[in-house]
């Protein structure tokens, strides 16, 4: 649905926001785009919007490239930014429909009406924007965003300073718009969001992209497990004879965890598991309970860019 | 050509001014009304007539003038530049309209209320002094130009203004003084030889002086001057408007 091909951005003054980034978004999927502050996210989304022009590279939506046929490829996008707007004295009624207009598209009240409901928004119609809540106002930018009916939706961090209640609501918005064929690419720094949300996943960190996976790809991979042997009687240190597995005490003595990973084998054969469950019975250590865990995505998230920094 | 979405931005922003009408009109109108009591009356009273014309009919154009450049700028400059200021300008730069169109639906907006001003002014003038126009087609034709010229002047002031101070600068500190010194209250005979040559390097002087012209027939500089003054005006103002949106000055980084 859009190939970002080979974008650079380098701002005057010489700072290099995005380097040579290539990317496509498939048609119909949720993309989850990670990163840490000033990574280049809201830069790269606007270089697709045509707010930022881009250095080098170019972008197509649906084949048509953003710059050369910008009425086709700008006609499918809804933006919702990242900060909030300010235009205090229209009525959500009239933003919304001016958002409509822009976009070229005739007038639909119908439309505006399941939008305005669809984010809770339509008892609030004929406020003036400055009589609503910092939360009601990011969702007025959604529904600007949604009034020209687009194919492809940008959600630049859109449940900054939403609710808990709220964040569910709006997260079953969107996946209802999915599911109606929208193609949806939002960046958040709530990585239960992405991980709730996303089916595949991008990291950018200062510029670059440093991966693109699917999310249970990704958590599969790149996903290390925890087993934690409960024990029977305290240790004060790792037995010798277990030396050779990466085991950790825990819980006073009471508990031994084997951090390992699914995709990479350990030392011998598979996960070492089998290998360390014979060195424990060898070393006369009774398991009361064990159990096992995957880490989040916000681990992966953090390990990854930690790892590249 | 996208009319949908010009029209969505002209009748955004004339319903932007709506929302103030009564400022809008009561302005101009008491304003007009004082410069007649103080030109007119106590000034006027003592100058008896300007090639030929009563002195509160002779300042008639030159007020209306003073009016439409104002209006055309404030009002031209504030519609660009609040966009920009609360940060709603990203969706009229991610819209699918041209550059053309933008211009199009802002300066078409501003003009047309100065317009409206501008006919506002002259009718409460009329109530003040009796005048005829004699060429109401050339008058219409100058102020429809000066109200575009003008409200493009406006629109590159808003872009280029990055704060409440610069947008009201340049109307104070340019537009005012050069209307004011343009001859709209004295013809440029009554000055001595050497400021007339000055003020003829004043644009306004042309444009006051055809505006003039086509209501009693006679003016500073001959009509073609100001015809090719206010053009001249039109054909800069549109160049740099190009090159704003060619360059992405202050809107794209
Ligand atoms: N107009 C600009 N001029 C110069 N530098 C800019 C401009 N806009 C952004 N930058 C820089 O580009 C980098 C990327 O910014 P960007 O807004 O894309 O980050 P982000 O990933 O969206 O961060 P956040 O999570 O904080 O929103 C930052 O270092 C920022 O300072
Ligand atoms: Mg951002």
């Amino acid at each position: 649905m859009i190939r970002v091909e080979g974008v650079s951005k380098t701002f005057r003054g010489g700072f290099e926001a995005l380097r040579n980034i290539d990317l496509t978004i498939r048609r119909g999927e949720i993309f989850a785009l990670l990163g840490p502050n000033g990574a280049g996210k809201t830069t790269l989304i606007s270089v697709i919007c045509g707010l930022v022009n881009a250095s080098a590279g170019r972008v197509l939506v649906d084949g048509h490239d953003n710059v050369a046929a910008y009425r086709r490829a700008r006609e499918m996008i809804g933006l919702v930014p990242q900060e909030l707007t300010n235009e205090a004295f229209t009525t959500v009624w009239d933003t919304v429909s001016f958002s409509r207009g822009l976009f070229g598209k005739p007038k639909n009240p119908a439309h505006i009406e399941r939008v305005l409901r669809a984010l809770t928004l339509w008892e609030k119609r004929n406020n003036r924007l400055l009589e609503l809540s910092g939360g009601m106002k990011r969702r007025v930018l959604i529904a600007k965003a949604l009034a020209h009916e687009p194919q492809v939706l940008f959600l630049d961090e859109p449940t900054a300073g939403v609710d808990v209640e709220l964040r569910r609501e709006m997260w079953n918005v969107v996946r209802d718009l999915r599911d109606q064929g929208v193609t949806i690419i939002l960046t958040t720094h709530y990585i239960e969001e992405a991980e709730e949300m996303a089916d595949r996943i991008g990291v950018i960190r200062r510029g670059e992209l440093v991966l693109v996976e699917e999310k249970h790809a990704l958590m599969h991979q790149l996903g290390r497990k925890e087993l934690t042997l409960h024990l029977d009687t305290p240790l004060s240190a790792v037995p010798p004879g277990l030396a050779s597995h990466e085991l950790t005490l825990a819980e006073d003595g009471h508990a031994l965890v084997y951090t390992y990973d699914t995709s990479r084998p350990g030392k011998g054969e598979g996960t070492g598991i089998s290998a360390l469950l014979t060195d424990l019975e060898a070393a006369g250590l009774q398991v009361k309970d064990l159990h096992t865990r995957q880490s989040s995505l916000e681990e992966i998230f953090v390990s990854l860019v930690r790892e590249n920094a | 050509m996208n009319l949908q979405s010009v029209k969505t931005i002209y009748l955004a922003e004339m319903a932007r001014s709506l929302r103030t009408v009564l400022q809008s009109i009561v302005s101009p109108v008491v304003s007009t009304s004082l410069y007649f009591v103080v030109f007119g009356a106590a000034i006027g009273s003592r100058i008896s007539e300007v090639d030929g014309v009563s002195y509160g009919a002779f300042i008639v154009p030159g007020l209306i003038m003073l009016m439409l450049l104002t209006q055309s700028v404030a009002t031209a400059s504030f519609g660009i530049f609040f966009p920009r200021f609360s940060g709603s300008i990203y969706e009229i730069l991610s819209a699918p309209i041209s550059y053309f169109e933008i211009v199009l639906g802002y300066v078409g907006a501003a003009a047309t209320k100065s317009l409206i001003l501008g006919l506002i002014v002259l009718a409460t003038a009329r109530l003040f002094v009796p005048f005829t126009i004699q060429y109401p087609l050339v008058m219409l034709l100058f102020l429809v130009l000066t109200a575009i010229t003008f409200s493009l002047l406006g629109f590159i002031i808003g872009i280029w203004a990055d704060g409440f101070e610069k947008l009201q600068l340049v109307p104070l500190l340019i537009i005012t003084p050069l209307t004011f010194l343009g001859g709209t209250f004295y013809s440029i005979d009554m000055l001595p030889p050497f400021w007339q040559a000055v003020t003829l390097l004043n644009p306004v002087v042309y444009l006051v002086s055809g505006f003039r012209w086509s209501f009693y027939g006679m003016g500073d500089v001959s009509i073609w001057a100001s015809l090719g003054m206010i053009a001249l005006f039109l054909g800069v103002s549109l160049a740099v408007v190009n090159w704003i949106f060619k360059s992405g000055y202050r809107l794209k980084p």
